[in-house]
């Protein structure tokens, strides 16, 4: 028995996906800018990708640029926005969260490092939610774009854009967000919101890797990062990846399609797994329980060590997340769990993440096979001697 | 699974034996990653140069090798960061006892305070048997169950000193296949087996001072501590430029010309370095505290080998103990040369491995004099 709960990692393709994807793979090769007959069939597959990935936002297809994930996205519109807003003389300050993903949070360090721009990165309370007034109270007259994931990767708490995002419209300033985890699992009101950008990265729901898309608004200026052929509103260069766009707009579509189904799905699937988890004993849940991610079972093992347990947990055939890893491969403490102010010394910290392909069976092993690997690295006193 | 050729090949012969093998290469340091102030790979600046050069045991270059070897093996494949223990109980006593004037062992530490403790008490937590490394010992059980180690099927690459700490509930979950054979065989045998480390050099420097420059790394960490070289008749001779950089029986690098015979490090005294001829280092006896014993008792025979640096040979001593874990070895033909506090002395019955203390004095056959004061 196998039990693969690490979707916010990556998920399964789609068969749907697939299915969309193989005549981009085994049939046809055209370049979407190629002017010919299999130029077009390439660029109508691209298109129509668009228009799918659109229509899941709620918003326009030329709103839609192409990229090579979720994590380009998120570079391209911190410095694109960054540079081409100081250029106008709008100002140099950036605002973010302590709990972003690195694509963001290492974006603007950089930005502040090397290129001489404010950073203001806002705490977040001990529930994983950044309060609105502390946010808003970081903006300036000068600050250029602030940027609030709609969802945490790790411990998935839901960010309360319905309140930031209207506040920071009055006062006319950009927000991006990052919604790779977000999308297909919470509603996102863009337009209610009014995001200027947000980031996706078609992997997170059921797409192939390598496809990422960002959302920009078209009155909204931003520089490119990648300079070339001028593709993507000359925004980002480079031969379209017509293949992985196709999949990521069938991926698109079906998520969006079967939201209403898989959302309460995948809510009883995690609450099962967590009562599971926390019948353990001495095992708490990290973050706000009722501002989450449908999928997302992040929790505080206490007296238990990370590694020995994902090795424990590896050797059942579960798979499951301890955060972040190092160049090297090593788990390390999360800048999220620093920020939620998580302990560290002699807890693991694992993340559980549901996803379409998630059966029942598959939570009642990993919760059996947690409660067996707990009770022996407990009684091994494995969390001690490190 | 360090990245070298010796744990790869025990890996190897583990799951050809049979048996149900996970591979665990362990991160001692953190390695620079991502930005600054990000939280992730930050110190370890001596490190940051060792990465990417291959050398020492803990490089990016070393976790891929060591990764790789396990994919070819098909056995899952682990790091663990073990940059804070090791820096706690390993690189800081190091830098502590170069502090102290000893001559540390870091590889003793680090079996007797991360590998064999730690380590080994997370694997069998998390239900394996056994701890396997590469190292080169022989392990087996004499009569009534009793764990011996012995020297290593190649006497060049034997490190029973290095594990003289080992206990017999220690070895009773411990595999040590490389040991078995000689290192060429090892090296023919990763090599048919598609292991990607079968020709990797050796490594011989420490692993967390991968530039082999000692001084360079302790000169940030305990000032130059210079000062003056005094022979044997009291005399200052000259001036050092760090006394961190002389261990005792150390001849080359001193700089200290136009003497009629080659002069030798005595002692080191604080920031005053003892120079004198070989002679004066030779040690009648020894005394080192922290006995340990492998059978859990001290041996019957008083008539031992005694060895006292890890590519020194044993010379036959004899013990008496002087309670609370300390010792006397007396030798009693040959006497070593150049003994310094802090290095293991280690103690054997022909080729098993009895046990070893950790050094805190030699009685040499004389005594550094006193600096002489010059009245002004």
């Amino acid at each position: 028995m196998r039990a693969y709960l690490d979707h916010a990692a990556t998920t399964p393709l789609a068969p749907e996906a697939l299915a969309a994807m193989r005549p981009w793979l085994e049939v046809e090769h055209g370049n979407p800018s190629s002017q010919h007959a299999a130029g077009r069939a390439a660029r109508a597959a691209v298109e129509d990708a668009r228009e799918q990935v659109a229509a899941a936002l709620g918003v326009t297809p030329l709103e839609v640029l192409f990229t090579g994930g979720g994590t380009e996205a998120d570079n391209t519109a911190l410095k694109g926005i960054a540079w081409a807003a100081r250029d106008a003389g709008r100002g140099a300050h950036l605002v973010t969260t302590a709990i972003e993903h690195h694509a963001v949070l290492d974006s603007a360090r950089w930005l502040a490092l090397r290129q001489a721009f404010d950073v203001t990165e806002v705490p977040v309370e001990p529930d994983g939610i950044v309060d609105p007034g502390r946010l808003l109270a970081a903006v300036r007259d000068d600050t250029v774009v602030v940027s609030v994931m709609a969802a945490n990767n790790e411990i998935g708490t839901v960010q309360p854009l319905d309140v930031i995002g209207p506040a920071l419209a009055q006062r006319g300033v950009v927000l991006h967000t990052d919604a790779v985890q977000a999308f297909g699992r919470v509603p996102l009101d863009l337009d209610g919101w009014g995001v200027g950008a947000l980031s996706l990265s078609a992997h997170k729901f059921n797409g192939p890797k390598g496809v990422g898309a960002l959302m920009l608004r078209r009155d909204l200026p931003c520089e490119g990062l990648l300079h070339g052929g001028g593709q993507e509103r000359g925004l980002r260069s480079g031969t379209l990846n017509a293949t992985g766009i196709v999949g990521c707009g069938a991926a698109a579509q079906l998520t969006a399609a079967t939201a209403a189904v898989q959302v309460p799905r995948l809510r009883a699937l995690r609450d099962r797994l967590l009562e599971g988890l926390l019948a353990v004993g001495d095992v708490a849940v990290n973050g706000s329980r009722r501002l989450r991610l449908p999928h997302n079972a992040h929790v505080a093992i206490h007296d238990c060590d990370a590694d020995g347990l994902l090795l424990a947990l590896d050797a059942a055939g579960v798979a499951v997340s301890t955060g972040s890893a190092c160049q090297s491969g090593a788990a390390q403490p999360s800048h999220v769990m620093t920020a939620i102010g998580a302990p560290l010394e002699g807890v693991a910290h694992l993340r559980f993440t549901c996803g379409r392909t998630t059966t029942t069976a598959e939570v009642d092993h990993a919760v059996a096979a947690c409660t067996d690997a707990i009770k022996r690295l407990r009684d091994g006193g494995s969390a001690l001697p490190w | 699974m360090s990245g070298g050729v010796d744990s790869s090949a025990a890996a190897a012969l583990l799951v050809d034996a049979g048996h149900d093998v996970t591979g665990v290469h362990l991160k001692m340091a953190a390695a620079p990653s991502g930005l600054p102030g990000t939280g992730r790979g930050e110190a370890g600046a001596e490190r940051s140069r060792g990465a990417g050069t291959g050398k020492g045991c803990c490089t990016l270059d070393d976790a891929r090798d060591a990764r790789r070897v396990a994919d070819v093996l098909g056995i899952p494949f682990y790091v663990w960061d073990l940059a804070q223990p090791f820096q706690e109980r390993v690189v800081d006593d190091f830098v502590a006892e170069y502090a102290a004037g000893r001559t540390p062992n870091p590889c003793i530490r680090c079996n007797e305070r991360v590998k064999y403790t730690a380590l080994l008490a997370r694997a069998r937590a998390v239900g394996f048997d056994a701890l396997a490394t590469g190292h080169h010992v022989r392990l087996d059980q004499a009569a009534a169950g009793r764990y011996r180690m012995r020297r290593a099927a190649d006497p060049g690459k034997d490190q029973t000193y290095v594990l003289y700490m080992a206990s017999q509930d220690q070895l009773a979950h411990t595999l040590w296949p490389a040991g078995e054979h000689p290192k060429p065989e090892l090296r023919a045998y990763a090599a048919e087996r598609g292991l990607g480390t079968a020709s990797k050099p050796d490594s011989h420097d420490i692993c967390f001072i991968p530039s082999g420059d000692l001084g360079t790394f302790l000169r940030p960490r305990l000032g130059a501590r210079e000062g003056t070289f005094v022979g044997p008749d009291g005399r200052v001779l000259g001036d050092h430029d760090g006394a961190y950089r002389y261990t005792v029986g150390q001849r080359r690098g001193l700089g200290l010309a136009g003497f009629e015979q080659p002069l030798y490090v005595t002692a080191v005294d604080g920031e005053t370095v003892h120079v004198g001829h070989r002679e004066d280092l030779e040690a009648p006896a020894l005394i080192a505290d922290g006995v340990t014993w492998v059978a859990g008792d001290p041996p019957k025979a008083a008539a031992l080998g005694a060895q006292v640096r890890y590519r020194g040979r044993p010379l036959p001593a004899e013990l008496s103990d002087l309670g609370g874990g300390r010792v006397r070895v007396a030798f009693t033909a040959e006497r070593p040369v150049g003994v310094a506090p802090g290095q293991a002395v280690v103690l054997y019955d022909g080729d098993e491995c009895l046990g070893g203390a950790t050094i805190t004095s030699a009685s040499a056959a004389r005594k550094p004099a006193p600096p002489v004061t010059r009245c002004s």
